[in-house]
């Protein structure tokens, strides 16, 4: 027998609504006994209602005040109250059916407020009917790319959601951030292609239909691009060459950071919230069962509502000077390039974000978070850098975050650059810009990167010496930026279907298109472009730090030259699958690549090598080598670097593995390269030599053929090798 | 909302018909919970339900542990395309066998 609450009975009426004092913890709308508990914060506003809705109506069913005239259930009588504890509104309304109501806020303050368009510090609007910061699901754009109703006047909808997912004994995987190899995919790009052939295409539950591909590739974390629900709306236009919708297509601007995004739910147009969670969830329970991670990218950096002239959706109309960052004129700042900057390092944001992050851990068993535009959450709230920002220190000692991969973009658009230096707390890792251009420039055949490569092939020590080869995300591509494939089919982008005449995206792409711009029917340019992608994955599959590839870079996906298709709900964006078919050799390199990754701990060591032997093996732990052992060409005119993995110093000389030599020829013309001696007893065996046409570009780890003249290897042009001692 | 309880041998089978949602699930739980009895063999007839709601399917879900505790067996019967695909997007089918028909439902539970 359950003894019951004593909390469950009104105190409160208002238009036959039964209501109660709410608890001001936890914000947003929580099921409580009888009915639902509904907190707010706004430190300026002197006035807010509760405003209930029939799941899509147009017009509000009530609208309840947190403060005013009241009366008493039992006998009518009017009296005053006021649901308020410090800056918080908080109300329980009773027999409300959670499935079957929306609510917003309206609120307002005796300050002056900006009009749209006009600098200010306070933007309250009695008009305006508000979003809830916490919404933990929202509506209104819940089939994706489906027209909204404009003249709508409650655009982004908050509902309740039921967080008691059946998790059974799934918990987020905790695998070590050295074995990790990421995946960075968009929900909606991965399946929406028609040769998909899932039931759902686009949408999380077709993700989860294609979690086999995924495990047979052999990655071990899927880094998904945003998705918190956001406006594919937002800046829609017409493309000027196809005439197509451009959209907010990524979702790099975020309506709300609690709710998933509704249109990358097959549910969502169920307009039930609880199952939009409960697909995702689902689908993150599936991956975990594969033993698949799942990686957050976030966007804390900006809202959806724009500069002075966007929309009013929630931030800015519940209290505009806590949420944003403003100039001494009321004008917002502008450091993330996209109209707002989200001022992170006011204690109430510290605390959304905290409360956001905590939320996605526990509730949806996320295992980490990558941090877009991050150099801004060290920023204060006047944008200057902050030397021990508040809010990275806070998310690094979290206790519920404790074990999260934290992962960030470490520059803004305000051009604060901090790879190397972004403050780190002994947990933050980075999205290694500097890996990215060096590999890409060695990788084209420039000149005088023999010395940065070997920085960069062991995990970066000159930027990351203190926190370890984990600190560096080592990633050639990822959804910015040129595709593999485009990297080698391109040396310009071609972006004019963005409706920017052209302008838009970035122009250091180190890119090099093997003789000619685009597609082309010429055999001998196409197989030069397949074997630079496979030297790019076994440079970087053979990197000390933590591997990430682009979706479809294993099928030689294109972006026909778009270096920025932000807005491009097509095939610029969709992951074609019929590629596999023709691409079916590289998906084979990349996947025996990886194969190779996860089974050599020599290839995955958490911290920096030493360049020198301290087990006593007679190699160091890693040696340097050039066309003659032992000798690597450091000269600013050589395209040659060779290097061997000793064995017995794989994880600090606490695992024994094979001795790994990889031999990187990005000269024009093949180089023969003397081999070092292995130990007695040992042999080289050739694991890959990307100089040879599949099958013989790769061997199935451990099934390796023996080289026959153990004292040389003929490097073919533009190639990579690796060999196995063992 | 329509709940009717028969019994064929020792199959005990549920007809629901209507919509399970926020508002009518408690009603189905109450009459399908009182029909459970140690090792009961259960079969929950959805041919008439054209929608459920995320209560609907948690109500399931609850069954679903109640008849594991009592080591019975369940099985769902005549699901639409409609909730077959609401319920494998969220999860809920994994947890049930369904069937096109009672008497292959049946069959299954006498197995």
């Amino acid at each position: 027998m359950e003894i019951e609450r004593i909390d469950i009975y009104p105190t409160h009426e208002h238009r036959g609504y039964k209501l109660r004092p709410g608890k001001p913890y936890p914000f947003g709308a929580t099921i409580v006994n009888g009915g639902v508990n509904f907190s707010v914060f706004s430190k300026h506003a002197s006035y807010c209602t509760l405003v209930l809705f029939d799941k899509g109506a147009s017009e509000p069913k009530v609208e309840i005040p947190f403060r005013g005239m009241f009366e008493r259930p039992e006998t009518k009588e009017p009296f005053w109250g006021d649901f308020r504890i410090g800056a918080v509104y908080s109300m329980v309304v009773f027999d409300l059916d959670p499935e079957e109501i929306e609510y917003g806020f309206r609120m307002d303050a005796p300050y002056d407020s900006a009009k749209k368009g006009e600098p200010g510090f306070h933007r309250f609007d009695h008009g305006n009917i508000l979003l809830d910061p916490y919404a933990k699901s929202i509506g209104g754009r819940e089939v994706w790319g489906e027209q909204p109703d404009w003249n709508d006047i409650y655009q982004h909808r908050a509902r309740i959601v039921q967080d008691d997912f059946d998790w059974e004994d799934d918990r987020p995987l905790e695998i070590p951030m050295e074995d990790l190899v990421i995946y960075e995919a968009h929900v909606r790009s991965f399946t929406r292609h028609e040769s998909s052939g899932v039931r759902f295409p686009g949408t999380f539950a077709g993700l989860r239909e294609k979690i086999p591909y995924l495990k047979e590739l052999g990655i071990n974390c899927l880094e998904l691009m945003p998705i918190y629900e956001f406006d594919e709306f937002e800046n829609s236009r017409e493309s000027p060459i196809t005439g197509e919708t451009l959209m907010n297509y990524w979702g790099y601007s975020t309506v709300g950071f609690f709710a998933p995004k509704a249109g990358f739910a097959a549910m969502g147009k169920s307009k039930d919230g609880t199952m939009v969670a409960d697909e995702l969830k689902n689908l993150i329970k599936e991956l975990h069962l594969n033993g698949i991670e799942v990686i957050l990218d976030v966007v804390f950096n900006h809202t959806a509502e724009g500069n002075e002239f966007g929309p009013t959706i929630s931030f800015r109309g519940i209290d505009n000077v806590t949420y944003y960052m403003l100039t001494p004129e009321g004008y917002y700042y502008n450091f993330s390039g996209t109209g707002n900057t989200l001022n992170c390092n006011n204690p109430v944001v510290r605390g959304i974000v905290l409360d956001c992050l905590r939320y996605w851990a526990s509730e949806f068993h996320i295992d980490g978070f990558r941090f877009d535009l991050a150099a801004i959450l060290g920023r204060d709230q006047n944008g200057a850098p902050l030397p021990n920002p508040p809010l990275l220190e806070i998310l690094a000692h979290d206790p519920i975050l404790a074990k999260c991969k934290l992962i960030a973009e470490a520059w803004d658009a305000g051009g604060l650059y901090q790879v190397g230096s972004f403050p780190a707390y002994g947990r933050w890792a980075e999205w290694n810009g500097k890996y990215r251009d060096a590999i890409r420039q060695y990788l084209k055949g420039d000149m005088g990167l023999i010395g940065e490569m070997s920085q960069r092939l062991q995990g970066s020590p000159d930027l990351y010496s203190s926190r370890g080869t984990t600190a560096s995300i080592n990633f050639i591509t990822c959804h910015d930026g040129f595709t593999l494939y485009d990297t080698v089919s391109y040396n310009d982008k071609h972006n004019d279907a963005n409706g920017e005449g052209g302008a838009d995206g970035a122009n250091d792409n180190n890119s090099w298109n093997c003789g000619w711009e685009g597609e082309t029917d010429d055999p001998a340019i196409n197989a030069l472009r397949k074997k630079q992608i496979k030297n790019a994955f076994a440079m970087l599959l053979t990197s000390q730090g933590v591997p990430m590839m682009l979706m479809g870079d294993e099928v030689a996906r294109t972006k026909y030259g778009n270096n920025n298709t932000y807005c491009q709900d097509n095939d610029l964006n969709w992951l074609d699958w019929e590629k596999f078919k023709k691409h079916e050799d590289l998906y084979r390199f990349v996947r025996n690549c990886i194969a190779f990754r996860h089974e050599h701990y020599v290839l995955r060591n958490r911290w920096h090598l030493r360049n020198e032997d301290y087990v006593g093996s007679g190699y160091p732990d890693i040696s340097w080598h050039g066309t003659t052992p032992w000798q690597p060409d450091w000269d600013g005119t050589s395209r040659l670097l060779a290097f061997m993995l000793c064995g017995k110093h794989a994880r600090g000389g606490t695992e024994v593995d094979n001795y790994i030599y990889v031999a990187t020829n990005m000269h024009w013309e093949g180089h023969e390269f003397g081999l070092p001696m292995l130990p007695d007893g040992m042999q080289w065996h050739v694991f890959a030599n990307t100089g040879m046409p599949s099958p013989d570009d790769i061997a199935s780890p451990g099934h390796e053929p023996r080289l026959e003249d153990q004292s040389r290897f003929f490097v073919g042009d533009r190639s990579v090798v690796i060999l196995v001692g063992k | 909302m329509e709940v009717n309880v028969t019994t064929q041998g020792d199959v005990t089978i549920v007809d629901l018909s209507g919509d399970i949602d926020g508002r009518t699930s408690p009603q189905a739980q109450s009459v399908i919970s009182a029909n459970l009895s140690d090792g009961v063999k259960l079969l929950l007839n959805m041919t008439q339900v054209p929608y459920m709601s995320s209560a609907g399917l948690r109500m399931l879900l609850l069954v679903y542990r109640q008849i594991i505790a009592k080591q019975g067996k369940v099985v769902l019967v005549g699901l639409s395309e409609d909730l077959q695909d609401t319920m494998a997007a969220t999860g809920f089918l994994d947890h049930f066998d369904t069937f096109g028909t009672v008497e292959d439902g049946i069959t299954h539970l006498n197995a």
